[in-house]
């Protein structure tokens, strides 16, 4: 186990510093590096909204609001107070959980299906207030954000939000979550606050997709009211759904596949949607669980199919 | 006191449109707990439909109407067959994901087939004007029109829920869908019916926004569909008067709120109140506490 993780350790590093290289010298060209900045934002978004929807099975439809939130809170830090930069993304993030607490707290207590709902409104409301609001640029947005996001923060950034939700996963309060996914009034009887689980849950995933905002906002220098659209809220449902409700590394391979088809498909419009939303459909009628479901995809998968594939081999 | 007049006729027309839309989705939610995503976009379809049997059928508006029922009722059962159907019994994360993909499945293909720009809504019915209280208040004939169809259709919904058959079957299953089937319900049919009927009521609704807004738009019932649901949280879930109730005063809110404040912040408002109504009286003006059944 240790071996594995010093392993982890290196395949990360080296990964990191060939991509370093690769923008230094040119050889990942700016179309690309685009689209690898918005790989790692969506892995942050789809990776944060698995630990609500795929963890702990609340349908929250909201992570644009969020990502909205951190956007707008460390743009206005950064640009008009200016601060550090790292204050400024867990700024943002703070700002998205306290919202989280107060949309999760009302909703979440209740049997049903209102998180829904509530959160597809949160994120109308998010934008009305943003474009009332003269000092942040109201519907024009806030334009000329430093561009402080480089590789270096990024993939840190993806890196922090990865482990973060794979650790909370697997202490006591994700095996909670998991419980109340599963089956949420035997979760209660066997004692586990189901509200509390859930709001935790909740807000600590529009922590994550606040830090995804900030990240974005200083990488795009420009954000407008209409960047944090329901779409975005569902692209990352969509990364989820693909990946597996319950599996991270389904998340990060599915939006990592997503990031390519969106820019492959860029010039299918409203079709590419169309796509996806079928896409959508299918699973959940034929593998509801998603494509990789709760499985995880490692190193000992990897060796197992390979041990499978010369034991097939020498029969 | 008139510009209050004036926002409470424009509320009562935008209200009763709400209510329309809240009765498909208290209706669906009642029967199969589903919050039924796509009904904004059967809303959508109807009005398309309503518009194309103006343009290309030449029908007169009521056939027009009629015929955008019909065909948005067979929307919504093809939709129950095909997507919900097959998930009755999967985890309701499942079906609610299923829902939300339908709806964005029919707002991209209504982007794809109808095109991305606003139409304009044939005007079917003389857009007449009366002015009343010294030309300060002023209604139209649309506006009127609007009220009375949904009277008019929320009298035919309780007729058919209170008095019919189907009804009685419709009103067993939610209240306990095994005992119902037990009792020889044929329990499919029932749900079909219960879609069929809240699709038609959204394909009024979407008819009348046409020529509320007298412009439709493959996205036109997104924002109005989140609303109609928020009406029928206010009202009360799978409460029928809790969806008429809700729809109303949602729509005369709305209206107020526009007219005193800012129209900017209407949805802003909208949406707070889901939000403190959640938090005062989840179960709705209309609804009794229930005891959670394991």
């Amino acid at each position: 186990m240790k071996r594995n993780n010093i392993l982890v350790g290196i395949l990360l590093l080296a990964l990191y510093l060939i991509v370093e290289l690769g923008i230094r010298t040119g050889i990942i060209e700016p179309f690309q590096q685009v689209n690898l900045f918005l790989m790692g934002i969506n892995i942050i978004l789809a990776v944060s909204l698995n630990l609500i929807v795929g963890f702990t099975g609340q349908l929250a439809l909201g992570h644009a609001g969020f990502m909205a939130v951190g956007a707008y809170v460390s743009a206005v830090l950064t640009l008009k107070l200016g601060q550090p930069y790292l204050l400024a993304i867990f700024a943002g993030a703070f700002a998205a959980l306290i919202m989280g607490i107060i949309i999760g707290l009302p909703t979440l207590r209740l049997k049903g299906d209102y998180l829904a709902i509530a959160t597809l409104g949160f994120g109308e409301i998010i934008r009305g207030i943003i474009v009332n609001i003269d000092y942040i640029g109201g519907a024009a947005g806030i334009n000329g954000i430093p561009k402080y996001t480089n590789w270096t923060w990024l993939y840190l950034f993806t890196l922090f939000t990865i482990f973060a939700v794979k650790n909370f996963v697997n202490s006591t309060h994700g095996r909670a979550c998991i419980a109340i996914r599963d089956n949420e009034i035997a979760a209660e009887t066997m004692g586990i606050n189901t509200t509390y689980y859930k709001v935790l849950a909740f807000s600590l995933g529009a922590f994550f997709a606040g830090i995804a905002g900030a990240l974005y906002a200083h990488y795009f220098f420009l954000i407008q009211p209409v960047t944090f659209s329901m779409q975005k809220s569902f692209d990352a449902l969509v990364m989820v759904v693909f990946g597996g409700l319950g599996s991270i590394t389904g998340s990060i391979l599915a939006a990592i596949a997503v990031t390519f088809l969106n820019a492959a498909l860029i010039n299918l419009g409203a079709l590419r949607m169309v796509i996806y939303a079928m896409l959508l459909v299918i699973i959940m009628v034929f593998r509801p669980q998603g494509l990789l479901g709760t499985k995880e995809f490692t190193f000992r998968t990897l060796l197992r199919l390979k041990e499978r594939g010369t034991a097939n081999a020498k029969d | 006191m008139e510009t209050f007049i004036a926002q409470l006729l424009n509320g009562l027309s935008l209200g009763s449109i709400y209510a329309l839309i809240a009765l498909g989705y208290t209706m669906v939610y009642g029967i199969i707990q589903l919050i039924n995503f796509a009904h904004g976009e059967v809303l959508m379809i109807g009005a398309y439909a309503g518009y194309f049997a103006v343009t290309i059928l030449k029908l007169n508006f009521f056939a027009a109407l009629l015929f955008a029922m019909v065909v948005s009722a067979l929307f919504g059962m093809i939709i129950e067959r095909i997507a919900y159907k097959p998930l009755r019994r999967s985890t309701r994360l499942a079906v609610l994901i299923t829902a939300i993909g339908v709806s964005l499945f029919l707002q991209n293909g209504g982007l794809q087939v109808f095109g991305t720009d606003y139409i304009s809504f044939p005007q079917a019915i003389p857009r007449v004007t009366y002015k009343f209280l010294d030309g300060n208040v002023t209604i139209t004939s649309h506006q009127i029109l609007i009220l009375l169809v949904t009277i008019a259709m929320m009298l035919i919904l309780q007729y058919i829920v209170q008095k019919t058959k189907i009804g009685k079957a419709m009103r067993a299953v939610s209240y306990d869908k095994d005992a119902a089937l037990l009792m020889g319900i044929d329990v499919d049919s029932v749900i079909s019916v219960t879609f069929a009927l809240g699709s038609a009521l959204a394909a009024v609704a979407g008819v009348l926004l046409g020529m509320y807004y007298q412009t439709i738009h493959p996205l036109m019932g997104v924002m109005p569909g989140l609303k109609a649901f928020v009406a029928a949280v206010l009202g009360g879930i799978g409460i029928i008067p809790g969806a008429m109730a809700g729809g109303f005063l949602l729509g005369i809110i709305e209206a107020l709120v526009s007219g005193y404040w800012s129209t900017t912040f209407r949805d802003v408002v909208v949406f707070g109140l889901l939000i403190l109504i959640l938090i005062v009286k989840p179960v709705g003006l209309l609804g009794k506490d229930t005891r959670e059944k394991v």
